[in-house]
């Protein structure tokens, strides 16, 4: 017997940070400019590591390696880790394999949010504290938490179904709202648009650095929740009798995971299919206990969603095709090969 | 109230709506005694193990080890009373080993991490349930004996002095009946766990528990030994059943009598 739970293991630990490194890696190597292979990754070590190397890259090159990929690549783990995790802590909270970042009304508040703001020209979704960043964001967390008091209202208990029934009705009234407010301008339709399919543009490192912070503290709380969330999967009477607050937990998770959403939102849109699919994958490969489930999720949703922005920016001829396509279109036959063979 | 009392309980009542589960039920339970609730379908027994543990809304007042229940946080209450529910979920592909580690949920930081006083813990309850060589294995595999023990594996490395449990045998056959109760009884013979069940199998109950509480209707109808409270003209009343009862070397037997559906209407005497 082992005499241990299934705590991530290091070679999953491993594995993990050799998929992230890899995804960067190839990324920071494929763009437009064609930069030298060598020289551009001795350049981001460089920038990376304390004391100095000379690339030999020409200045121009190296704005192309620290102000144009680096922070691309840098924005991507992080939103990809936040929606992956988000979503595994989404499915544990709510015991429902359907469960995603989206599920309580996140996408719904911030495309109202977003769209309020492109309709009353406040920003243009770049740049510090960007005023559809911030109406996205808030939007976000406006809708999660008429969502909790409606379904504080109707049943006292909390429970997961009345959470995600009340979650319904407000994305759906969101939805409406933003609805209205896009058919009053059409002009805006396009941007609105554009931002619903989600995309990773950058302005230099700003977009990462409002991002990070947040998005951090959130990861490294429901890292370590991952115990936690196995409790709840014994139902919320047994949880209760093994002395959990259910409720309270509940709340604490849901608060964190829809914080971490809203961050990933507010920069990036509404990129789809990454918080559903990473947390199930990891499952179908390394079991279902949430110890490994959430750690795993963080590593392979960053790498995940740093490899569809390649695919993002390279397999349209013209112009970029928005990440939300790229992460269905890849992950969807993915998901299904490890599905195929996992139950085998 | 005397610290040898284990669970007290005073004036209990559940309801649901406008119907009434349980009204008035008083009961004291001693350290390290077997208590077993018998008594018909819908007549509360799974209930009143609900209110004991605090996961039903109840009235009245609830004292394990002479602290008012009501007054404890939850993983103070967890510290005090373990449940065995009747049908336990069990998480998809979870361990045997991870799932009876569970029970160190009360004695744990919601963010913090088992330490190797937990793990070995858990070792030593698989040793002891003969479930060592199970550790690795999905719970979803075991058998319907080995699942039992594996739950209450969970409840005994919670360490909890009062151990409910709702049914401990109704899904298993006799021998992994014997088996479980077997257990329970050697569980609790140094004196330090208090159990209480409820039970179908009269007989069974008779034979292990120390002391029997019927309820019916919501209320207790009848207590004390096995001899005292399996009485025939008792069993026909509550149960609705024909059935003849005998004592032998001091163990009471209930065995149920042939009807046949033409005067399958038992009345009360």
């Amino acid at each position: 017997m082992n005499a241990r739970p299934a705590i991530g293991r290091l070679s999953w630990l491993v594995g993990g940070g050799a998929i992230v490194t890899a995804s960067c890696v190839l990324v920071l190597l494929v763009g437009q400019a064609d930069l030298p292979r060598w020289p551009t990754l001795v350049e981001a070590f460089d920038r990376l590591t304390p004391g100095t190397i000379d690339s030999g890259l020409d200045p121009i090159q190296r704005s192309i390696v620290w102000n144009l990929r680096m922070p691309r690549i840098a924005l991507g783990l992080v939103v990809g880790a936040a929606l992956a995790t988000a979503g595994a802590t989404f499915q544990g909270v709510f015991r429902n394999p359907l469960a995603d970042p989206y599920l309580l009304g996140v996408a719904a508040g911030g495309g109202f949010g977003a769209t309020l703001a492109f309709v009353n020209d406040w920003g243009d979704g770049q740049g510090v504290l960007d005023g559809v960043q911030v109406a996205a964001f808030l939007g976000a967390l406006l809708s999660v938490a008429l969502t909790w008091v409606l379904g504080a209202l109707t049943d006292r208990g909390r429970s997961a179904v009345t959470l995600i029934l009340a979650g319904v009705a407000v994305a759906s009234f969101f939805t409406a709202l933003q609805t209205y407010l896009q058919q009053r301008s059409t002009e805006d339709i396009r941007e609105v648009y554009t931002w619903f399919l989600g995309g990773l543009t950058t302005s230099g490192w700003t977009e990462f650095g409002q991002a990070a912070p947040l998005a951090a503290v959130c990861i490294a709380v429901l890292a370590l929740s991952g115990r936690t969330l196995d409790v709840l999967a014994v139902g919320d009477d047994e949880a209760t009798m093994l002395g959990l607050s259910v409720g309270r937990t509940r709340l604490v998770l849901v608060v964190v995971a829809s914080l971490l959403t809203a961050t990933a939102v507010a920069v990036s849109g509404l990129i789809g299919f990454v918080g559903l699919i990473v947390p199930h994958a990891v499952r179908l490969v390394f079991g279902s206990s949430y110890r490994v489930v959430v750690p795993m999720s963080i590593a392979v949703g960053a790498g995940f969603l740093v490899l569809c922005d390649l695919g993002a920016r390279t397999l349209g001829s013209a112009s970029e095709i928005p990440i939300g396509v790229v992460t269905a279109f890849i992950g969807a036959p993915f998901f299904l090969l490890i599905l195929r063979t996992a139950t085998k | 109230m005397t610290s040898e009392i284990a669970v007290e309980v005073e004036g209990l009542g559940v309801s649901i709506k406008q119907s009434t589960l349980l009204s008035g039920v008083d009961l004291a339970i001693e350290r390290g005694e077997w208590v077993s609730i018998i008594g018909p379908n819908g007549a509360g027994k799974s209930t009143l193990l609900r209110a004991i543990a605090g996961v039903a809304k109840s009235a009245g007042a609830v004292h394990v080890h002479g602290q008012r229940f009501a007054d404890l946080d939850r993983r103070e209450r967890a510290r005090l009373v373990s449940w065995v529910p009747q049908k336990p979920e069990i998480p998809a592909g979870i361990r045997v080993f991870d799932y009876v580690l569970l029970g160190r949920t009360p004695h744990l930081h919601p963010l913090a991490k088992e330490s190797s006083h937990d793990l070995a813990i858990v070792a030593d309850v698989l040793n002891d349930l003969d479930l060592a060589d199970l550790g690795d294995r999905d719970v979803a595999t075991l058998s319907g004996g080995e699942l039992q023990r594996t739950v209450i594996g969970r409840s005994i490395a919670q360490q909890a002095p009062v151990m409910l449990l709702d049914e401990p045998t109704s899904a298993l056959d006799l021998g992994h009946q014997q088996e479980v109760l077997s257990l329970l009884d050697r569980l609790r013979s140094d004196g330090k766990r208090t159990v209480v069940t409820t039970m179908h199998d009269l007989t069974l109950a008779g034979v292990y528990a120390d002391r029997l509480i019927m309820l019916a209707e919501g209320r207790v109808v009848a207590q004390g030994s096995a001899s005292e409270v399996l009485t025939a003209d008792r069993i026909g009343e509550w149960y609705r059943a024909r059935v003849s009862v005998s004592n032998r070397d001091g163990r009471v037997l209930v065995s149920p009598e042939l009807v046949t559906l033409g005067d399958a209407h038992v009345s009360a005497p």
